[in-house]
C-alpha cells in the first residue's frame, strides 16, 4: 500500500456549545483521492481549515507525510507541500492571472526578501506558472487581470497556484461549485490527471464528480465521520443512504 | 496605467527643478516648496504603510520627529556632518520603527491605528520632557547639517535641490520595492492574506520590514525637515501631524508613491494658498478635503482616469 501522506486522529473543534469536528480520524494515501461528502453544515469546510491550519482544532493532531504539523502556522504547512483551494474563490483580483501563480512559484523558491530587482521579469518564476497555467488549461489568460476571468477561469487559477506550490497534497473544497457544465467536465478532467502525482482531498457536492474522481469516500455528518470506504461501499451503506445521498442515488 | 504612475512624477521633478528660475526663486517660495518636498518624502514612506502593507498608521510623525531629534542629539554634541548625521538619523528611526512596528503589527484594522497612535503619542510626550534639548519650547539648530565641512546645505537653492535629488531617491526607491519580489509579496497580503498565508508568506515579517523601510524614509524626511526651519520642536510629533501625513496619502490616492507625492503637494499648496486668503482658512481646508475625499475615490492619481 502507498506511504501515508494525510493521517487525522481524533479531532475536535467546537464553537461554544456548537461540536462541528467530533472525534474525525481518517488517513489518505499517496496518489490517492479521497473525497469528503455530506450535507451542508456537516463540517466539510471547518476540518479543512484544521488540516490547512487556518483554524486549531481543540483536541487531536494532524499528521502530514509522517510529521505532526497540527501546531504549524497555514503558511509553513503549505511550504511543507499542503496546499489548498477555496470554497470562495481566493485569487489576488488586483494581480494577473500570471502573477498570481508567480507569488506561488516565489512562495518555495529562493528568498523573497529582494527589494530591487523587478519580479515581473523573473524569467524562471514566469516560466514556472505559465506551466501550471498550462496544465489547467489557462495560458491564453495568463495577461488578463484575474479580476475579469469568468467564475470558472477563476476555479482554474485557484488550482493552478495550488499546483504552482508543487504540493505534495491537494486539499480542495468544492472545486466545482458554481461552475457550468463544461467548465465542470474540464476540471473533473484535469483532477483525474492529477491523480498520480498528488493525493487529493476533495469536498464536492456534484455526485457524479465525486464518484467519477474519488477512490475512497468519507461520509460527514454533523461533525463525524458516519462512514468511510470504496465507492460501491458507500453505494451501499444504508446509514449513509439514510443520512445524506438520498434518493437519487438510490 | 503604468506610463501615469512615472510620466506624472517626472512631470512633478522637473516643474521643482524648474520653479526656482521661473519666479519662485524668492525665499519663501522655496521655504514653501522644500517643505513640500519633504512632507512628499514623508508621505511617499507612509504610503509604503498604508498601499503596500494596506496598514494605516496613525504614528508616521514619530518617524521624522525620531530623525529630527537625532539631528537635534548630535547637534548638542557638536556634531553636524551629513555622513554621520544621516545614517545615524535613519538608523534610529528606522529602530524605532522596527521596535515599535514589532508589536503595532501583531494587531490590524482599527487596533494597528490605535497602537501607532499611542507610540507616536509616547515619542510626543518624550521629545517633551527632553529638558536638555528644549523640551516643550524645542530647540534651535546651532547650524544646518555640513556637508564635508562645508556650510552648503545653508545656501537656499543648494537646500532646494538636495531636497529635490533625495525625494527623488524616495520615490524611485520605494517605486522599485513595490515591483519587486519583496512587494509582490507585500501587495498580495495586503490585497488577499489569506491567499498569500495560503501559498506560504507569513504575512507578519513582510510588514515588518516594510514598516521599518518606511521608518527610515520618514527618519531621512524629519532630518530635512529640521535643517529646513533650523528649529525642532515636538510639535513636529503630534498626532494632528501624522493624520495630516496620511490625509496627503489618502487625498493622493494609495495606488502607489505618485499618489503620495501628488497629494503631499496638493496638501502643502492648497494649505498656503488658503492661509493667505483668510485667517479662517482652515474653516474651508477642512470641508474641501472632505470633498476631495468623497468624490475621489482614488485620490488624485485616480482622477484622469474619468475622462
Amino acid at each position: 500500500m502507498a506511504e501515508l501522506l494525510l493521517e487525522l486522529r481524533n479531532l475536535r473543534k467546537s464553537f461554544g456549545g456548537l461540536v462541528v469536528t467530533d472525534d474525525v480520524s481518517l488517513d489518505l494515501r499517496q496518489g490517492e483521492i479521497h473525497a469528503l461528502i455530506g450535507p451542508n453544515g456537516a463540517g466539510k469546510t471547518t476540518l479543512i481549515h484544521q488540516i490547512s491550519g487556518t483554524l486549531a482544532p481543540d483536541s487531536g493532531h494532524v499528521i502530514f507525510a509522517g510529521e505532526e504539523v497540527t501546531r504549524l502556522s497555514m503558511a509553513r504547512r503549505a511550504r511543507r507541500g499542503l496546499a489548498r483551494s477555496f470554497q470562495i474563490t481566493s485569487i489576488v483580483a488586483g494581480f494577473s492571472a500570471i502573477e498570481n501563480v508567480a507569488l506561488a512559484v516565489q512562495a518555495r523558491s529562493g528568498s523573497s526578501f529582494r527589494f530591487f530587482r523587478p519580479v515581473g521579469t523573473e524569467a524562471s518564476l514566469n516560466g514556472q506558472a505559465m506551466e501550471a497555467l498550462a496544465e489547467v488549461g489557462l495560458e491564453h489568460r495568463a495577461a488578463a487581470p484575474a479580476a475579469v476571468l469568468s467564475h470558472g477561469e477563476k476555479r482554474q487559477l485557484e488550482l493552478a497556484i495550488a499546483l504552482a506550490m508543487q504540493p505534495r497534497l491537494l486539499l480542495l473544497d468544492e472545486p466545482l461549485v458554481g461552475t457550468g457544465a463544461e467548465e465542470a467536465e474540464r476540471l473533473i478532467r484535469i483532477l483525474g490527471g492529477l491523480r498520480a502525482r498528488y493525493g487529493i482531498l476533495l469536498i464536492e457536492h456534484d455526485m457524479p464528480a465525486v464518484f467519477a474522481l474519488a477512490d475512497r469516500i468519507s461520509v460527514l455528518a454533523q461533525g463525524r465521520v458516519i462512514a468511510t470506504g470504496t465507492k460501491d461501499e458507500i453505494r451501499a451503506n444504508p446509514i449513509v443512504r439514510d443520512a445524506y445521498l438520498g434518493e437519487e442515488e438510490a | 496605467m503604468r506610463w501615469r504612475e512615472t510620466a506624472v512624477p517626472l512631470a512633478i521633478f522637473l516643474a521643482l527643478a524648474a520653479a526656482p528660475f521661473l519666479g519662485f526663486g524668492q525665499g519663501h517660495s522655496l521655504t514653501l516648496l522644500a517643505r513640500a518636498m519633504i512632507f512628499g518624502m514623508a508621505a511617499i514612506s507612509l504610503s509604503l504603510i498604508v498601499g503596500g502593507a494596506g496598514l494605516i498608521s496613525l504614528g508616521h510623525a514619530a518617524m521624522l520627529g525620531v530623525g529630527a531629534y537625532a539631528v537635534v542629539v548630535l547637534d548638542h554634541a557638536r556634531i553636524t556632518e551629513a555622513w554621520m548625521v544621516i545614517p545615524i538619523a535613519i538608523a534610529a528611526s528606522a529602530a524605532f520603527a522596527a521596535v515599535t512596528g514589532a508589536i503595532a503589527i501583531r494587531t490590524s484594522g482599527v487596533h494597528f491605528i490605535m497602537i501607532t497612535l499611542a507610540f507616536g503619542q509616547m515619542a510626543f510626550f518624550a521629545t517633551s520632557s527632553l529638558a536638555i534639548y528644549g523640551g516643550d519650547d524645542g530647540y534651535t539648530l546651532y547650524s544646518r547639517t555640513e556637508l564635508f565641512g562645508s556650510r552648503a546645505l545653508e545656501g537656499r537653492l543648494f537646500f532646494h535641490f538636495t531636497c529635490l535629488a533625495l525625494l527623488i531617491l524616495c520615490w524611485g526607491l520605494v517605486q522599485a520595492l513595490l515591483l519587486s519580489r519583496f512587494g509582490r509579496v507585500l501587495r498580495a497580503i495586503s490585497e488577499n492574506e489569506t491567499r498569500a498565508r495560503a501559498v506560504g508568506f507569513e504575512p507578519y515579517r513582510y510588514r515588518l520590514v516594510a514598516y521599518a523601510i518606511a521608518g527610515a524614509i520618514g527618519g531621512l524626511a524629519g532630518v530635512l525637515l529640521a535643517n529646513g526651519t533650523e528649529f525642532v520642536a515636538p510639535a513636529y510629533l503630534t498626532w494632528q501631524r501624522s493624520g495630516d501625513l496620511l490625509f496627503m496619502v489618502i487625498l493622493g490616492g494609495t495606488a502607489g508613491p505618485h499618489g503620495a507625492l501628488m497629494g503631499a503637494l496638493a496638501f502643502i499648496l492648497i494649505e498656503e494658498w488658503l492661509a493667505h486668503l483668510t485667517e479662517h482658512w482652515r474653516l474651508i481646508f477642512g470641508p474641501l478635503l472632505i470633498l476631495c475625499v468623497y468624490f475621489l475615490r482614488g485620490g488624485i492619481a485616480g482622477l484622469p482616469r474619468r475622462g
